[in-house]
């Protein structure tokens, strides 16, 4: 197993070092100067925009200038952003929050869609099976920004039980309406892909086994069919943690969250590479690793299909 | 065992995210607290373009923070946006009025301790004009004597091969200090209007840590106006608070205000109307259908005339649009007041002049007819050019919310000229900027203007003369140049202003450029806040807040 997790760590490098550069090549590729836009209907002076096109290496061919970042990035230094604040500071501002959020929305649809799963599959057809078909159908069917506005404007401007937007340096309690939201869509996911599993081990040959040999039936649901049906549930949610980072810039919108969804979309607009290049970075981290628990977590559900 | 290892740490998240929840409350009602650090004013914000550093700021968030900041020489009103000595004494013209004589007032300090003499001023405005510096606002140094030689222009305009020679001087020649508390400022060419221009933040002056150290003042500023830099987290708030030894007249009110960036106007709404928010300087288009955020917000609702304007501009240095008959039946088939109505409705102003109303000078209908719909006489002027060949495009970027007007007035010209109009995006901004630049629209683009001052020059000058600093349709005429450069050396800013009218007629006959709204300024602020005066440039002005009286 360690020799397994140590390849696996190995093959982040080249990983890391492929995605850097195609995003530095990208957002490269944005048609136009970053700065000539930024004096709005005034237009940059020719003096302004060459001074800053220097500084910031961008009439440096891309290798060189992705060289020269990359080396900054090895020794720590992460850059600074066209308005010289440097990246890291907004790195650490954002992530924090967004991750914050994202293990919420992950919590939220964990418990909420896995329990609705289980419990319909278990009932069968019936008034239960039929809400929850419904509801998630509901959910799946309108997008996330519909869900958020009208939360917020029902539960913030109208009935006044939560401010509408979020603190600056929101807590976990400020975080949970937005973490729903956020999560609404995959809770949707999670809790059909839980059923149908469920259902599936239902009529399988060793639980009607072990219901023979006569263990408690709590035992029979809670060891042998929820351990097997919940590896599917398990690779969703792994791979959902990086969506739900990654995907979270509309929900951030809409509650003003200080994370990194807006932070990247706003430097993309920008043409900034260097806080857009670090701030993925990071995500492709965030999935690589979160890949990596996940395959390792298959091992403990079933040692069967671990990666060894 | 396995148990109590997993509730230790279940215990400490579940304990934290509880004492995270309690202190995350907003504000509310008015406390004794209210108006200081511990509850400041909640500002709605946007995060600057650029460093805040007056000389590179040109853009209305970085703006808003700079203005009360730094106190100039001279400081617009807020109500009524009209030009007054601040910092300084007096500004005694030359009978020329070329040579300005500056006497500052005495014993005022920087938020560091520094006194403020004519050497800050002086500095300041040689650092912004000096070309290496690459600042943004240079070119409001370009009036004074010496200019060109720390800031050449390029031979071949900024579109040539040719790089512009490097500068000859650091300092401008035409500002000399003549003691601690006096300076003079000598012009290129006589302008009248000078002292009313030097209200803009970039001629504010700038104390040694500066120039000592850049990057670590960039992190903290430091001013000499009636507000100081207190802390900032990029991306998400700046605090200001307020400068106790502050010698002007118009001293804050409040002791903390916090500005907070929003990244959508409808959910800095959202927090304005649940008390979240204490002052939005811009209502969102959504609020603004039919009057609803009127209802909304009741006394708390802020209208004023802004000083924003909306236009479409031709490529002139394009062969076909070199009639002025053709410019001006494209001007008169656009029907601003439906435009208005339907896409804004209602809420921004069709506009027949040349400059936005609130400045000085302003006078409704100066464009006259040739700013009005009319559908018989643009087929006739449209005949008289020879008609159009080809498609008309009208370009704008598309990630702006300008799309939809610019699309109504494209099929507006469509439908009264007959004549095939086509809307054509660029997908962002810079690039955009990038084609206007370097010349390179062939039909009509989006264009826009944010006044600077309060004077109608500023709508003039830098758009429509000659190389002008921002004239991106290329439009040169002499009859405008020489009507501008009388106008510049009036004896009184009252007869100057009327020249200028003069010169706005120049622009009439020849369209090059086609007015189609101002905007006014639409704001809002919470119960919590008396009073809060918005300029006419979009930014609030911070020493007009006042915290309402606690309830009994």
């Amino acid at each position: 197993m360690g020799r397994y997790i140590l390849r696996r760590l190995l093959q982040l490098i080249p990983v890391f070092i492929g995605t850097t550069f195609i995003i530095y090549a990208l957002v490269w590729a944005i048609p136009g100067n970053p700065f000539a836009g930024k004096c709005g209907s005034r237009g940059c002076p020719p003096t302004y925009i060459a001074e800053m096109t220097q500084q910031y290496n961008l009439d440096d061919p891309i290798y060189v200038s992705y060289f020269k970042y990359l080396g900054d990035l090895l020794t720590g230094n992460f850059g600074e952003t066209y308005s010289g604040i440097e990246v890291s500071t907004l790195i650490q501002n954002a992530y924090p929050v967004t991750l914050k959020l994202a293990l919420i929305a992950l919590v939220i649809e964990g418990v909420i869609g896995i329990s609705a799963g289980v419990l319909t599959a278990l009932r069968g057809k019936g008034f239960l099976d039929s809400l929850v078909l419904a509801s998630t159908l509901f959910l799946i069917a309108i997008p996330v920004f519909v869900t958020g506005f009208v939360l917020q404007y029902l539960l913030g401007v109208q009935l006044e039980w939560i401010d509408p937007s979020v603190s600056s340096d929101p807590g976990i309690g400020e975080l949970i309406l937005p973490g729903f939201v956020l999560g609404s869509l995959s809770m949707a996911y999670i809790s059909r892909l839980s059923r149908t599993s469920m259902l599936e081990n239902k009529s399988a040959d060793y639980i009607r086994t072990a219901t023979a040999k006569g263990l408690a039936p709590r035992r029979v649901v809670g060891i042998h069919m929820l351990r097997n049906s919940l590896i599917p549930v398990v690779t969703f949610l792994g791979t959902d943690l990086g969506a739900l980072m990654g995907g979270a810039i509309v929900t951030e919108g809409i509650f003003n969250i200080p994370g990194i969804g807006g932070l990247v979309y706003d430097a993309i607009l920008g043409q900034e590479g260097t806080t857009v290049t670090a701030v993925v970075a990071l995500l492709v981290m965030v999935y690589l690793l979160m890949n990596l628990l996940v395959d390792v977590l298959y091992a403990a559900l079933d040692p069967r299909i671990r990666y060894d | 065992m396995r148990r109590t290892r997993m509730a230790a740490p279940v215990a400490a998240t579940l304990s934290v995210a509880l004492l995270a929840a309690g202190c995350g409350g907003g504000s509310g009602g008015v406390t004794k607290k209210t108006g200081t650090l511990d509850d400041p004013i909640v500002v709605q914000w946007g995060e600057p373009e650029n460093p805040l550093v007056p000389t590179n700021t040109t853009e209305v968030n970085g703006g808003n923070v700079l203005d009360p900041l730094f106190t100039g020489l001279v400081e617009y009103e807020p109500k009524t946006f009209k030009p007054h000595n601040a910092m300084a004494k007096s500004i005694e013209p030359s009978p020329d009025k070329k040579t300005y004589t500056v006497e500052l007032k005495e014993g005022w300090k920087f938020h560091d301790g520094e006194e403020v003499t004519a050497d800050n001023f002086v500095r300041a405005w040689n650092y912004g004009a000096y070309a290496p510096n690459g600042q943004l606002t240079a070119s409001f140094f370009s009036k004074i004597q010496g200019y060109d030689e720390v800031h050449p222009s390029d031979p071949d305009g900024d579109s040539g091969p040719k790089e512009p020679p490097k500068p000859t001087a650091e300092k401008m020649s035409g500002l000399k200090v003549v003691d601690d508390h006096t300076f003079t400022i000598t012009l290129e060419n006589p302008f009248t209007i000078f002292p009313t221009t030097l209200g803009y933040s970039a001629f504010a002056p700038m104390p040694d840590v500066f120039f000592e150290d850049k990057a670590k003042y960039e992190k903290t500023p430091i001013g000499n106006g009636p507000f100081k830099f207190e802390k900032r987290t990029p991306k998400q708030s700046l605090t200001v608070t307020s400068y106790d030894k502050y010698k002007g007249e118009d001293k804050a009110q409040v002791d903390a205000v916090k500005f907070k960036v929003y990244k959508k106007l409808t959910t800095a709404y959202q927090d304005l109307k649940s008390g979240n928010l204490d002052v939005q300087r811009q209502v969102p288009t959504s609020a603004l259908v039919g009057g609803r955020w009127k209802e909304e917000l009741g006394d708390n609702a802020i209208q004023r005339e802004g000083m924003l304007t909306a236009t479409l501009s031709f490529p002139l240095y394009k062969e076909k649009f070199q009639d002025p008959n053709l410019r001006k039946a494209i001007s008169m088939a656009v029907d601003r007041e439906s435009i208005m109505k339907s896409v804004f409705s209602g809420s921004r102003e069709a506009m027949h002049e040349w400059a936005a109303p609130s400045v000085d000078g302003f006078e409704a209908g100066r464009c006259g007819q040739w700013c009005t719909y009319d559908e018989a006489k643009a087929k006739e002027y449209l005949k008289k050019a020879g008609g159009f060949q080809g498609t008309l495009t009208i370009s704008s970027n598309a990630d702006g919310s300008h799309q939809e007007w610019v699309k109504a007035v494209a099929g507006s010209i469509r439908d009264t000229l007959g004549i095939k109009v086509a809307f054509q995006p660029v997908p962002t901004f810079s690039e955009f900027r990038e084609k206007i630049n370097s010349h390179k629209m062939t039909g009509l683009f989006r264009s826009g203007w944010v006044a600077d001052y309060p004077n109608i020059q500023t709508f003039l000058g830098p758009l429509y003369s000659t190389g002008g600093s921002s004239n991106d349709s290329g439009y040169s005429s002499p009859a405008f140049d020489k009507a501008m450069q009388q106008a510049s050396s009036a004896s009184s800013v009252k007869q100057a202003n009327e020249l200028y009218g003069q010169a706005a007629d120049v622009l009439s006959k020849d369209m090059p450029v086609i007015p189609i709204y101002s905007q006014p300024i639409q704001a809002g602020k919470s119960d919590r806040v008396a009073t809060a005066t918005m300029t006419p440039r979009r930014s609030l002005a911070l020493t007009t807040l006042t915290v309402a009286k606690p309830k009994e």
